[in-house]
């Protein structure tokens, strides 16, 4: 993974050192809280329900075992000993009193990491493909130009008070696995004619309270062209993004409201003009500089198929099972991906102990090449793992309570944390998304129901990306009530679209059983040889699945 | 408000003049865009230095032609998170090559000091009692950058580049 040098670390240190400096004047009054706010917001220190929740960057959700411990560590000092991973592959903590975080930044420094621009109207954290690097399908690695963004994008003089958050995202598969058409910026590493790797640019996408599948503003940008085009992007909205309402004050809205042709002349010409000193060019020593960092781990030679591994998965029906729903294919041969999933059957989606922590540290450094990893699934992965090492892999995992099998399945659920943290929530999610769980609480059934991406959100800003779930479920108030309203349809991947929202809201204990009914209707419509339920849905239409969710009325 | 100018505390020594009202005798005046573009010609064949106010939904291009007649461009920030005159800046110094000064007026804060620099402002209307100390801590809290801007400092690629060409030379 990347390593700072002497400049990165003196800017992450001299940026803990200024935070220390705002939250003192914060502290002793110098400073209003209506000031304070966009400095805190620009730091990922947001002020919730009960407390201040500190968002910590993780670049493209790269971790090792050593910033994986403090992170841990930052948990049992600062916090109440657990810490939630969230879908822009980033860590959240919800209980750190104000007067701690510089420390915390420092502690943060300490292992090359920050929070810097984890919120506030500006370029966020960078996310990307959780399996770059060791799936079969992507052209090459993205993450040295995740790194590179990631470098661009600090304290960016220009576009810093942006109209609102920017969220860029990168990868470089066949299959997205980064949801690259639901980002503000989403760049998907293609070829060209000639066989050249670039970017092709998509904009404009997002989803909150008005989703978009975002439209292809270039079908290829030259890799040398790639920060001059995102600078050529970034001025545009940042001079004709809307800024009179902030619901409307994303690049989506300026996309939409203009027209796709006429965005991208204005990019064109912005792009045209820009003067030879103003191109953001690095040097291809620097380029080669960072990629080198990302070069392939030393992997052994070793045969596909793995006697230690087989036997494993004949030992027990339960192993056998982790084994089908929770590796990932990697391209060396005898090496697997490992998905850890972070949900088990009634814990917060996400959620990890510091004790879960070090044993993920622990594992991945013994097993795993030191290379761990956020998925935006809210998961973590070990991207590296010897097939033969499977077995103690899984060991580790289940003493530590981490061998949830259900990676990608019904109950490995996408949710917020809702009206139990947020002060924007209108409804619970983590209470509706346990209940969901448990209709999934028989491995056999949920195996029988296969890949189902259920996605829950407490508010229609829709950070449980409930557009994109092939179920997804928005939390709503009507007089103080709560109600959620049910979606089908939606997918985040290369064939992104947005859910449709089906009628008018079930009430808390009718969600399960509503998801129930739907499911069983996908079990007599679905065709053999496994088809899956969004394939199933999209074949016969979401009229009977309509019908099964308001059977109960 | 003080008037900071490279740093230091400076007299405001420009005259606003609205839209219709007659010009001073002498002495240098700042126009609306509106009242510059039908008035360029004379405002600058006359006996006074010119100055001219951007909304910060004005396009610099507007102004291009005449810039190096333009000694000062006041940018307006109406809202601290509204970062257009960032933009603004950038171009006038970097795609139009404007000299004069740049000055931020509106809510300026001292956090946002360092940006505005680096986006090419060289004055700044300030409320801040302490003005020029405060620039002092602002301008100064950051001593590396990633990006090349308006301002001279070396961005970190430019000295991660030079630290590689000194030691090839080695």
């Amino acid at each position: 993974m990347y390593r700072y040098d002497e400049f990165d670390e003196t800017l992450v240190r001299e940026r803990a050192k200024q935070f220390r400096g705002q939250v003192e004047r914060r502290l002793k009054g110098e400073l209003k809280e209506e000031h304070f706010k966009p400095l805190r917001l620009q730091n990922g220190v947001y002020l919730q329900l009960h407390a201040y929740m500190l968002r910590v960057a993780i670049p493209y959700g790269q971790l090792n075992a050593k910033k994986m411990r403090q992170l841990a560590m930052i948990a049992d000092v600062y916090d109440k000993g657990y810490a939630h991973f969230t879908t822009r592959q980033n860590v959240q903590y919800n209980w750190i009193k104000l007067a701690d975080m510089p420390d915390v930044l420092d502690v943060l420094a300490d292992v090359e990491m920050h929070a810097i621009q984890t919120s506030g109207n500006c370029i966020r954290n960078v996310t990307s493909d959780h399996l770059a690097g060791a799936n079969l399908d992507e052209i090459e690695d993205p993450r040295p130009w995740c790194e590179i963004i990631r470098q661009w994008s600090t304290f960016h003089p220009e576009f810093s008070s942006l109209p609102r958050k920017f969220k860029i995202a990168v990868t470089a598969g066949e299959t997205d696995r980064a949801a690259v058409r639901v980002h503000d910026i989403g760049l998907h590493m293609k070829k060209n004619a000639d066989g050249k790797v670039g970017f092709e640019f998509i904009v404009g996408g997002g989803l909150g309270r008005t989703p978009f599948v975002g439209p292809t503003v270039r079908e290829w940008v030259a890799k040398e062209d790639l920060l001059s085009y995102l600078e050529a992007n970034m001025r545009v909205y940042n001079r004709h993004g809307r800024r009179d309402n902030k619901y409307k004050a994303r690049i989506k809205i300026l996309v939409s409201e203009l027209g796709l042709e006429e965005y991208k002349r204005q990019v064109e010409e912005e792009f045209a003009a820009q003067n030879t000193w103003e191109k953001v060019v690095l040097p291809q020593e620097e380029i080669d500089r960072i990629t080198a960092y990302f070069a392939p781990p030393k992997f052994e030679t070793l045969p596909a198929v793995s006697a230690a591994f087989e036997a494993f998965k004949s030992a027990s029906r339960e192993q056998a099972r982790w084994a089908k729903n929770n590796l990932r294919p990697h391209r060396t041969p005898g090496y697997t991906s490992v998905h850890i999933a972070l949900k088990q059957q009634g814990e917060a989606p996400g959620d990890a102990t510091s004790d879960q922590m070090r044993a993920m540290a622990d594992i991945g450094e013994r097993y795993g090449l030191d290379d761990i990893r956020v998925a935006h699934e809210q998961d973590v992965v070990l991207a590296h793992v010897r097939l033969d090492d499977v077995p103690a892999v899984y060991a580790a995992l289940k003493a530590a309570g981490l061998h949830a099998s259900n990676a990608g399945l019904g109950s490995d659920i996408i949710a917020c944390p809702g009206l139990d943290y947020c002060n924007l929530s209108n409804a619970r999610s983590i209470s509706v998304a346990n209940e969901i769980q448990a209709v999934f609480a028989d491995p056999e059934f949920e195996d029988d129901v296969g890949t189902l991406h259920v996605n829950v959100s407490g508010c229609i800003n829709a950070c449980g990306h409930h557009h994109v779930g092939h179920i997804g479920i928005l939390g709503v108030d009507k007089k103080g009530e709560e109600f959620y309203q049910v979606l089908f349809g939606g997918r985040a991947d290369e064939k992104a679209t947005i859910a449709a929202i089906q009628g008018p809201g079930l009430k808390h204990e009718e969600v399960a059983p509503a998801i129930r009914r739907v499911i069983d209707t996908y079990l007599s419509l679905r065709r053999d040889g496994g088809e899956k339920f969004i394939d199933t849905m999209s074949r016969v239409g979401q009229a009977p699945f309509k019908e099964a969710l308001y059977a109960a009325a | 408000m003080p008037l900071l100018k490279d740093g230091k505390v400076a007299e405001d020594v420009w005259a606003p003049v609205e839209d219709g009202a007659e010009l001073p005798a002498s002495g240098p005046v700042l126009v609306s865009l509106a009242r510059f573009k039908t008035e360029h010609g004379s405002l600058l064949a006359g006996n006074h230095s010119v100055g001219v106010k951007l909304a910060n939904s004005d396009d610099p291009a507007e102004i291009a032609a005449w810039l190096d007649r333009i000694s000062l461009v006041v940018l307006d920030f109406p809202k601290y998170t509204d970062g257009r005159a960032l933009s603004q800046s950038q171009l006038l110094r970097r795609r139009h090559g404007y000299k004069g000064e740049i000055r931020a007026t509106g809510q300026v804060l001292r956090d946002q000091l360092r940006l505005m620099i680096r986006s090419g402002f060289d004055a700044m209307v300030i409320d801040e009692a302490d003005a020029e100390a405060i620039y002092d801590i602002s301008a100064h809290e950051f001593s590396e950058f990633y990006q090349s801007a308006a301002d001279t400092s070396d961005t970190i690629f430019v000295k991660r580049q030079r630290a590689r060409q000194s030691k090839a030379a080695e």
